[in-house]
This record gives C-alpha cells, structure tokens and sequence, in this order.
C-alpha cells in the first residue's frame, strides 16, 4: 500500500505528471475574478470565501480523470485488481494521493490568494481550515466519479457532470466556514457539517468504488 | 492439483464464447491455448484470474491467486525500469528484484526509463514482473507479443524454471515455446452450440445479479 501510495506521488511529480497544473489553474481562476467582477474591495472580501473554495474545487475536477484512466490504459488496473491489495485499499489511497498533490497545496497557497482578493487577515486560518477539512471530500468524491466512468473512453465530460453535483453539500459547508471565520461568526455548525462530509466519504466511498472498478474491469 | 476447471463456461458482453471447459493443472504443467482469433483465450484467462464472473462452472485456483499478464504490460513511462519492478515486488510483498531482471536480461536497462524502451524491451519488463509476484500459477495472455528470438528463449527459460520451481502456467500463444511438460487445449472444441446458447440475457451483468 505504501509502495502504491509513493508510486502516484512519484508519477505526480515527474514531468507529464499534473502537480502543479492545478495548482496553476486555482492562481489563474482566482486572479481573474477582480478583473471580471471589478476592483472594488468591500465586493472582493464579501464573495473571496466563494471564489477561493469555487477555484479550489474547479482544479481539484481537473486532475481526477488521471486517477485510473491512465491505469487502465496500461493495464496496471488489471493487475492491481488481481494483487493481494485490496481494491478498497487501492481506491483509498489513490484518492489519498490526489488530495496530497492537489488539496494540501491548494491549501498552503489559498491564504496567498486571499490577500489577492481582500480577505480579511482574521479570515485566513479559517478558510485554511476549511480547505484542509474540505478537499479530502473532494478527492475521495472525485475518485467515486472516476472509478464509474474509468472504462469509458474521453469519459473526462461525463465525470465533471457526474461529480460536480455531489461536490454541492462540501461547497456550501467549506464556504460557509470560510465566510463566517473571516466575518467572526460562530463557525461550529459549518465545521461540523464539513468534517462529518468527508469523514462520511471516507468511510463509504471507497467501498462504492471498488464496486464500480470491479464491475468495469469485466 | 494447482488450478482445476469444471464445466466452466465464460461470456464477453454477454454472449457466451466457451462452454463445458474442464481440465486441470498440477505443479510443474503448463497449458497451452490454441485456437483462431475471437474464440476466447484471453476471456477464459481473465476469467480465471478472477477479473470477470464465470457464466456456469467451478474454478479452484490457488487461495492467494494467480500472476496474470495482458497485452499491456502495466509500465510507467515515467518511472525507470527497476522502479517499475520494484513497485509490483512491493505490492506483491516481494523485496528482491534482482533475479527478475537478470532472468529477462534487464540488468543493463535497470536505470533507463520506461518510455525509452523498445517494445520488445518493454514486453521482458512486463514479463519479468511474474517472477516479483512470487505467486505458482501464471495466466499469461499472447507473451511472446513483439520479442525477438533470442527474449522467447529468455522467457521459455522462465517458464521452465517456473515450472521446475512446482509452478504452473496457463499460456494463450500462437508459436511453439518448446516446453517439455506442456499440453495444448484447442478452444475451438469448446465453442457452445450457437442454435443453444447464442445471446444470454441478463447474465454478466451487474445491475440483474441476485434478481433470477
């Protein structure tokens, strides 16, 4: 399990691997934001909790196809699937890779984009919070989405519209806290509600799937 | 007995290919698969190593399963030779890589990355992850797939020395391996009477398990 944990990370870093491409596309998407919607501060603060959770979830969509479409390709899906790991171990920590080369950094450069978009200095620590309770939703959610559509080819389409509707409920509860931390509101519920998410997905979703890689591997 | 088969039919995309299939495979045995394009080796082999439901029949293979190989090898193009090795050792709970590439003559390549390979260089990478499996039964589908004469004696001489080791090997080829203790099973014999069986709805798929 570590060997396959350290071999996606490996295979991240490396050229042609993605790390960093989304990390790009969050700077690129958030920095385009004052530019559409204007200079003007008091606007910028009021909707960056938005904005930054909005990049963060739109650069996290865009590396999941790689999850197991390139092992299927190459046929490692095939023989991970007939190894002693467990495919539900395989799932879990493939998901676990994605969020270490998408989410964490995501997470250590948002404060960063922040400032980009007036955020309030006190709002900072919690909308790095959010973004490190948030993301592992969204990685495991998104592996979900690329097991279902892993044996269809250019299924990259298929899986934005299949995910993009579960990110919903981690969208509204990340942002939430994001927004309230920044404005010193109460920030329990919206904590809660956001760890019970991803700590739910963690639980099931790699169950689900397993299933579903099982299935398409037929 | 290391793999034993009976009656088993197996199905692609719901139409049934083989039907009736018994054999068995000891230590030391190879079987060779023959038969014309679309018959269903590489079905039964996948169905063997478990990738897919059988349509009826039973299959004892060894509890902790078996090595099974495709026409893709599973290689990283950015991960070097050894380091692709080295992951399937690890998984396999394998820690020593060295036999392996001596075996199919990669010792040289260990450093040079993958995507640099030759296709017949690649393919011995590919067979050499069987020898990290640790594991007696090998599935192998078309192995000898882009090598040249001199890497078929290479993995003919891996076979035998699986074989000799109480190993066992399932081989889906067109070309004479010359390997002293193989039989052939032509698949052709198996193909199930096409007025009979034909189309089997619902069978294989997912969603109608567990209803009939």
């Amino acid at each position: 399990m570590r060997a396959l944990l350290l071999r996606d990370l490996r295979l991240a870093i490396r050229a042609g691997g993605g790390f960093g491409l989304s990390l790009a596309f969050f700077l690129i998407v958030t920095t385009l934001v004052p530019f559409g919607v204007g200079p003007e501060g008091g606007t910028l603060a009021r909707i960056a909790p938005g904005i930054l959770w909005l990049g963060a979830l739109l650069s996290c969509l865009l590396s999941l196809d790689r999850i197991f479409a390139l092992d299927r390709e190459d046929g490692s899906l095939d023989l991970l699937a007939t190894s002693p790991a467990p495919m539900e171990g395989v799932v879990a920590i493939k998901a676990a890779a994605h969020w270490l080369t998408t989410g964490l950094p995501l997470t250590f450069v948002a404060p960063a984009l922040g400032l980009l978009l007036n955020l309030a200095p006190s709002g900072y620590g919690w909308l790095m919070l959010s973004l490190a309770i948030g993301t592992p939703a969204l990685s495991l959610i998104g592996a979900f989405g690329a097991a279902l559509t892993v044996g269809l080819k250019r299924g990259g389409l298929l899986l934005s519209l299949l995910v993009l509707p579960l990110y919903v409920p981690t969208l509204i509860y990340g942002a939430e806290l994001a927004r309230r931390g920044a404005e010193g509101l109460p920030v329990l519920t919206p904590l809660l509600m956001l760890a019970g998410i991803t700590l739910g997905t963690a639980a099931l979703l790699p169950f689900a799937a397993a299933a579903a890689i099982r299935v398409n591997l037929r | 007995m290391i793999l034993s088969v009976t009656d088993l039919a197996v199905l692609r995309g719901g139409v049934a290919l083989l039907g009736g299939l018994s054999f068995t495979l000891g230590p030391g045995e190879a079987l060779i698969l023959r038969g014309p394009n679309g018959v269903g080796k590489t079905t039964l082999l996948r169905t063997l190593a478990g990738l897919q439901p059988a349509l009826a029949g039973r299959i004892d293979g060894p509890a902790e399963g078996a090595a099974y190989s495709s026409h893709a090898d599973g290689v990283k193009p950015t991960l070097n030779v050894a380091e692709n090795l080295r992951f399937w050792a690890e998984i396999h709970g394998q820690r020593d890589i060295a036999p392996a590439l001596e075996a199919f003559d990669l010792v040289n390549l260990a450093g040079r990355e993958a995507q640099s390979l030759s296709a017949g260089q690649k393919r011995r990478l590919g067979l050499a992850r069987l020898l990290v499996t640790g594991r007696r039964l090998w599935l192998l589908d078309e192995p000898t797939v882009s090598l040249d004469s001199a890497s078929v004696a290479l993995f003919a001489a891996a076979i035998e020395a699986h074989l000799a080791q109480g190993g066992a090997a399932v081989i889906a080829t067109h070309i004479g391996l010359g390997l002293a203790h193989a039989r052939d099973l032509d698949l052709a014999v198996y193909r199930p009477d096409p007025g009979a069986a034909g189309t089997v709805s619902g069978a294989g798929d997912p969603f109608l398990e567990g209803i009939a």
